[in-house]
C-alpha cells in the first residue's frame, strides 16, 4: 500500500480495519437473510404486514432510532477527540455510547412487554389465533429485532471494555484503533436499525 | 500529527455533527412520508431515504470517505453480492 509508515507505531492501521471490515460483511449478509425474509413475506401478505406494522409503537422505534443515532454521533466524536489528544473527552464520549445502548435496551424493554403483556410473542395461543401473514409478521419482528438486540447488548459490553482500556492508558492518541474498530461496529448496529425502523414500524 | 497517514483522517467535529442533523431531518422525513398512502412507491421511499442514511454513516461516521480505494473495492463487492442475492431470490419469488 502507498500510505506512509509510522515506525513508530508497530500496529497495521488498514490491515486491522480491513479485517473488522470483512467481518462487519458478513454482518451484513446475515442482516441480508433475514430482510429478504421479510420482502418475500411482505410481497405473499401485504395486508398482515399492514395490520401487524399498525400494531408496532412509532415512539418507541423512533425514539430509539433518535438514541442510536446519537450514539453513533458520540462514538465519532470520540475517535476525533482521541486523535486530537483530548483522552479525558474521548472518554466521556465513549461513556455516553454505553449509555446510550442501555438506553436503547430499556426501551427495548418496554416495548416487548408491552407486546408480550398482549399475547403477542412466538407461538404464543393469541398469536396462534391471528392471520398467516401477522403470525409471520411478528414471527420476524421477535427474530430480527431479536438478533438486532443482541448486537447491542454486545456493543455496549465492547464499548464498556473500551471504556476501561482509554480509563487505562492502553486506547490512547497514539494508538487507538482498538476504538475506531468498536466504533465501526457500534455504527453497523446502527446501520442495521436504520433499516429496521422504516421497514417494521413505518409500514401502512 | 498529519491528516492523511496510515492513522487515519481528522474529522471535524462541526463534520459530524451535521451529518448528525441531516440523519435525524432524514429520520422526520422518512416518518412523513410514510403517513401519506403512495401505494407500492411508499415501500421504495423508505428504502430510499434509509439507503441515504446509510451512504452518510458509512461515509463520515465509519471514515469510508476517507479510506484508500481497498476499502471501497470490498465494499463495493459486498454491494454487489447482497444486491445479487437479493436480485435473484427476486426473480425466483415474481416469477415462480
Amino acid at each position: 500500500m502507498s500510505e506512509t509508515t509510522h515506525a513508530e507505531h508497530p500496529k497495521d492501521y488498514s490491515g486491522a480495519k480491513l479485517g473488522m471490515w470483512l467481518f462487519l460483511f458478513t454482518e451484513v449478509l446475515l442482516f441480508g437473510g433475514l430482510f429478504i425474509l421479510y420482502a418475500v413475506y411482505l410481497q405473499r401478505y401485504p395486508e398482515g404486514f399492514k395490520l401487524g406494522g399498525d400494531q408496532l409503537n412509532v415512539w418507541f422505534g423512533g425514539g430509539n432510532t433518535l438514541v442510536l443515532l446519537t450514539s453513533s454521533l458520540s462514538v465519532a466524536m470520540a475517535i476525533t477527540a482521541l486523535q486530537r489528544g483530548r483522552v479525558r473527552q474521548a472518554a466521556n464520549l465513549v461513556g455516553v455510547t454505553v449509555i446510550m445502548a442501555l438506553w436503547f435496551l430499556v426501551n427495548k424493554f418496554f416495548e416487548w412487554s408491552a407486546k408480550i403483556h398482549h399475547g403477542i410473542y412466538p407461538s404464543s395461543g393469541h398469536l396462534k389465533e391471528m392471520p398467516g401473514g401477522e403470525q409471520v409478521f411478528f414471527n420476524i419482528y421477535y427474530l430480527t429485532t431479536g438478533l438486532h438486540g443482541i448486537h447491542v447488548l454486545v456493543g455496549m459490553f465492547v464499548m464498556t471494555w473500551v471504556l476501561i482500556l482509554i480509563r487505562k492508558g492502553k486506547v490512547n492518541p497514539d494508538d487507538y484503533v482498538t476504538l475506531e474498530n468498536a466504533g465501526l461496529y457500534w455504527h453497523l448496529v446502527d446501520l442495521i436499525w436504520i433499516f429496521i425502523f422504516p421497514l417494521y414500524y413505518l409500514i401502512l | 500529527m498529519s491528516e492523511h497517514g496510515d492513522k487515519g483522517h481528522i474529522v471535524p467535529y462541526a463534520t459530524l455533527v451535521i451529518v448528525w442533523a441531516a440523519l435525524l431531518t432524514l429520520t422526520i422525513l422518512t416518518v412523513a412520508v410514510s403517513r401519506i398512502d403512495l401505494g407500492i412507491l411508499n415501500i421504495w421511499a423508505a428504502l430510499g431515504i434509509a439507503c441515504s442514511k446509510s451512504v452518510l454513516v458509512i461515509s463520515f461516521f465509519m471514515h469510508m470517505k476517507y479510506e484508500n480505494r481497498l476499502f471501497k473495492l470490498f465494499l463495493m463487492i459486498a454491494l454487489i453480492t447482497l444486491a445479487t442475492f437479493i436480485g435473484f431470490t427476486f426473480f425466483d419469488v415474481m416469477y415462480r
